[in-house]
Order: C-alpha cells, then structure tokens, then sequence
C-alpha cells in the first residue's frame, strides 16, 4: 500500500506540489493525469524515493520513503518498476544488458537465463532481436519500449508507468495497453500510469485521480470524472473527448 | 544604503556559506555510502577491473610524455641553478629526489585530474541529467556503490602506479638530457642518484599519490552526481572537477608535507 500525506514540493519559488494526499491500495490501478508540468512526474518521483519532500510524507508498504535507511529503501525499490518519461536508459550498455541489470545487480548471473527473460520481455512489448543493439541507435518508441522491458524484468509488484504510450504508433499503444492490463489482471500488479492518452485511461484505469494546481482535484472512477460538471474538469476533458468521440 | 549594502552582502555571505556546508555533508554522505560497500568489492570486481583499465591502463601514453619533459626540464632548471654554487656531481640527487617526491606525483595527478576526473565528472554528469542515475536508483541499485566506489579505489589504486611509471620516465629524460647536454657522465649521474637515494622519499611520493587519486575520482563522481540543466550543465561539472580536483592536489600536497615532515 502506498501512502502520501500532505505532501510539499517546491522547486526555487516554484511551488509544484502543494499537499498531495492520496492512497492507493494493492491491485489498484490508478491513471493520473492532468495539465503538462502540473507535477505528475515530480509526484512519481516522490512515491519512489528520487526526490524528497519539503514537508509531508511517502509511505510505501509501511516505509516512509524519505527518511528511512537506504538499505530499506532499496529492499522496498526491488519490488517496484518504473517507466520513466524519457525512457533513461543506460546509453552505454546493449539493450541485453539493459533490461537484466537489475537481475544481474540483484544476484542473478546465470547468463543462458538472463538472455531468455530479455528475449520474453522484449517480446511482451513487440521487440524481436535488438538485444545487442545500443540505445543510441534505437528509435524514440523503441528506447521508450526497453526500457519498458527494462522496469518489468524483476516481475515488480508496483508498477509505475510515466506516459506510457507517448510517442507510440495506435497498434503498438494499444498493445501496451493490454500489456498493462494483462499485468495488472494476472499478478495483480499495483499500477499507476501517468498518461494524456484518454485510449489508456478508458480501458485500464479503474480509478482516476486528476491534479490541478498542485493538488488532487478529484480522485474516483472514470464514469464519475467523465459525468463531472466541475469546469476545470471539463474544459481539460474537452480536449481528450473530441478526437474521441470523432472516431467514432 | 551603505547599511542594506552591508546587510546584502552579510546575506550573500551566508548564503554561500550555507551552500558550502550543504555541499560539503552532501559529498560526506556519498563517501560514507560508498566506504560503506567496500565489503562488496571482491563480488564487484568487474566495474573495479573496468575503472582500473580506463584509469590506469589508458593514461600510460599521457604520464609517459608528461613525465619524459619534466624529467628533461627538471635537469636543466638544476643545471642552471647549480651553475657555479653547487657541482654537478649531485645534479643526480637532487633532480630524482624532486621528481620523486613532489614532480612525479604533483604533476601526475593534475594530469590525471584533466583526463580522469573530468571524464568521471562528465560520465556521470551526463547520467545524472538524461534521469540514468534515477533509473539505477529505480532498479534498487545504489549509485554509491556501482558508480563512486569502483572509480575512486579504481583510482587510490591506479594513481601510485602511473607516479612509479612516470618516476622511471621523468629520471630517463633528466639523465638523457644531463648526458647530451650538460656532459654529465652515466657514471656521475646514476652514482649520485643511488648515494642520495632514501626509499622514504619513493614511499612519501606514492602514498601522495594515493590520496591524490582518491580525491580527484571523488570530486569527479560528487560534481557530476550534482550536475543539472543538461549538455551545459554536464560541460560546467567537467570544468568544475578539472578546476576543484587541481587545487585539492594542491592543497593535499600541503597538508602531507606538514605531516610527513
Ligand atoms: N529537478 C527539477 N528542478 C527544477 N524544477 C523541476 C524539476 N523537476 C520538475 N520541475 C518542475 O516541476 C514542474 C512539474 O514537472 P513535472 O515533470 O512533474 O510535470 P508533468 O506533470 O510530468 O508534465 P508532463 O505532462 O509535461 O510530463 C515543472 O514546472 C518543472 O519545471
Ligand atoms: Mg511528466
């Protein structure tokens, strides 16, 4: 269970965060969104102990992310995977290496495995033989997918997933979107994407949270956002809606 | 306006004392996690063996060259400054106990601190601004550990034995120059080299050496694990370790010399 309470952060004057509460059960899944530089990626951060609050505080599984040992920490980091935004993977080392460093650093050495989990997990997310491919000659969905493969290689039991399917072709979005969906289903994965694709949101989300202004606006199910009067939350949804409903 | 000039600066002031003190516990902390994996270096000994090559192996060509001139230079500076006070004859003694003592080590380390620390600081830097550094933390790996440790004993290690290397270099250049140009015998020079010879001075030399080592991976690994704001920021963190890690060889050397002497 992850816990956030009243959680601050600013950066110079920049007030970014201004007290986030929130709590997200196990097998939650829960699609975040809201306006670009609203903070969804600095609150990811947070839950994951990369950066530290000015004041309130991240729980996960009973360890407060920003003042506990290091060692605790990184037993609590073992069980998460993160997806970051800009893929961040590891410009020096083969997609192989890559996608088993967490594995190897954690243990696992026996090479005839290592590549056999790589090759699964490039397959759960549509790639074929790139394992001895460099990062710097792969393209932008292609390091965004790896490194999706990357975040699932220890079978995490929190995934978070910062944007997604940005930058991704519709058939390969929506594969990734079963992806996230079959996760969740069958190792009943807690996951928490951050996404601005409303195809993501419709099919997996169970819960949304919505952030505005540096605060949770509104918390619930979909259908509940979808009926909301509330006008900032209606102008944000005009957007989404419209490619939506033309589609159709 | 003199009194909020004096009120701004005093502001100023502490400010930057403040950033120096947040600074200096940020770079304790890191040496402290890093010392506190030291256990896991035999397990380790890849990322070690890695560091050990680029530091050690691939600054060969550079100290060789930067340790021949100054062995050539050190022996005509001698020559000229012996010139009617003092005999050739101890030319020997006096250019090998300044190499190895002070220009060997001294000039090695900033070298070193050029090439090395500022390609630690930019590696790293460049990990730290494209979120690589988040993602290794996000894989439960710990920076200290698989980045700073192996770079700095990688080079505690390394940095004696390139000063050794660039001793035996710089002696060659000064006994080349002393016998074509100075006309002083092989005999005359290596005769005074080995009367003067103290095995403390080698030793007090390469134990400098270590701690110049060790400081300039560090700084390296601390400026850039602090970059930020992109390929400048990672350009700025290279400057800034090449400049931070030269005056720390300095100032360490200082410090050794009330300690030893
Ligand atoms: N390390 C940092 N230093 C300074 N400011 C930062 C830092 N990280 C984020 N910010 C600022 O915090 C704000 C929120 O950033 P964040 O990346 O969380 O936005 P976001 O909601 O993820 O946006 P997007 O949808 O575009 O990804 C931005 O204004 C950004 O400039
Ligand atoms: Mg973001």
């Amino acid at each position: 269970m992850i816990e956030i309470r009243n959680l601050h952060k600013s950066f110079g004057e920049q007030e970014v965060l201004r007290g986030i509460d929130l709590r997200i059960n196990d097998g939650d899944t829960v699609a975040i969104i809201g306006q670009s530089g609203c903070g969804k990626s600095v609150l990811l951060k947070h839950i994951i102990g990369l950066m530290q609050p000015d004041s309130g505080e991240v729980i996960v599984d009973g360890v407060n992310m920003s003042t506990a040992k290091p060692r605790v920490i990184e037993k609590i980091r073992q069980e998460l995977g993160f997806l970051f935004q800009g893929s961040a993977l590891f410009d020096s080392m083969t997609v192989l290496e890559n996608v088993t460093l967490g594995l190897r650093e954690h243990g696992l050495r026996d090479e005839k495995e290592l590549a056999r989990i790589t090759k699964e997990k490039l397959a759960l997310v549509g790639l074929h033989g790139i394992e001895e491919r460099m990062p710097s000659n792969l393209s932008g969905g292609m390091k965004k997918r790896v490194a999706l493969a990357r975040a699932l290689a220890t079978n995490p039991k929190y995934m978070f997933y910062d944007e997604p399917t940005t930058g991704l072709d519709p058939i390969t979005s929506d594969q990734i979107d079963g992806l996230i969906e079959g996760l969740t289903a069958k190792l009943r994965a807690t996951s928490v994407i951050v996404t601005h694709d409303m195809f993501t949101v419709e099919r997996i989300a169970k819960r949304m949270v919505f952030l505005h202004e540096g605060k949770v606006h509104f918390d619930g199910p979909p259908a509940e956002l979808n009926a909301s009067r509330n006008p900032i939350i209606s102008l944000f949804l005009e957007r989404y809606r419209s490619p939506l409903t033309l589609a159709r | 306006m003199s009194r909020s000039f004096t009120l701004r600066t005093v502001g100023r002031l502490g400010g930057l004392i403040r950033r120096f003190v947040a600074e200096f516990g940020q770079a304790a902390m890191l040496l402290w996690r890093a010392a506190s994996y030291t256990r896991r270096i035999p397990r380790d000994r890849r990322l070690l063996l890695d560091q050990m090559a680029h530091i050690g192996a691939d600054s060969l060509p550079l100290v060789f060259v930067i340790g021949f001139f100054t062995g050539m230079v050190s022996a005509w500076q001698a020559a000229y400054q012996f010139k009617g006070l003092i005999p050739y004859s101890l030319l020997g003694a006096a250019v090998s106990r300044a190499i190895f003592l002070e220009l060997g080590p001294v000039l090695t380390a900033i070298v070193i601190a050029g090439r090395v620390g500022a390609s630690i600081a930019a590696e790293i830097g460049t990990m730290r601004v494209t979120e690589q550094i988040d993602a290794l933390e996000s894989l439960a790996i710990s920076p200290a550990r698989y980045l700073a440790l192996p770079r700095i004993v990688a080079a505690v290690i390394m940095m004696p034995l390139l000063v050794i290397f660039a001793n035996a270099i710089a002696l060659g250049g000064a006994y080349i120059v002393s016998n074509l140009f100075l006309d002083i015998s092989s005999k005359m020079f290596f005769e005074s080299v080995q009367r003067f010879f103290q095995v403390k001075d080698i030793v007090i030399g390469l134990v400098k050496a270590l701690f110049f080592g060790g400081a300039t991976a560090f700084i390296g690994v601390h400026v850039g694990m602090n970059a930020s704001g992109g390929a400048e920021g990672v350009g700025n963190a290279t400057i800034r370790s090449f400049v931070l890690s030269s005056a720390m060889i300095l100032v360490l050397d200082v410090m050794l010399w009330k300690i030893f002497f």
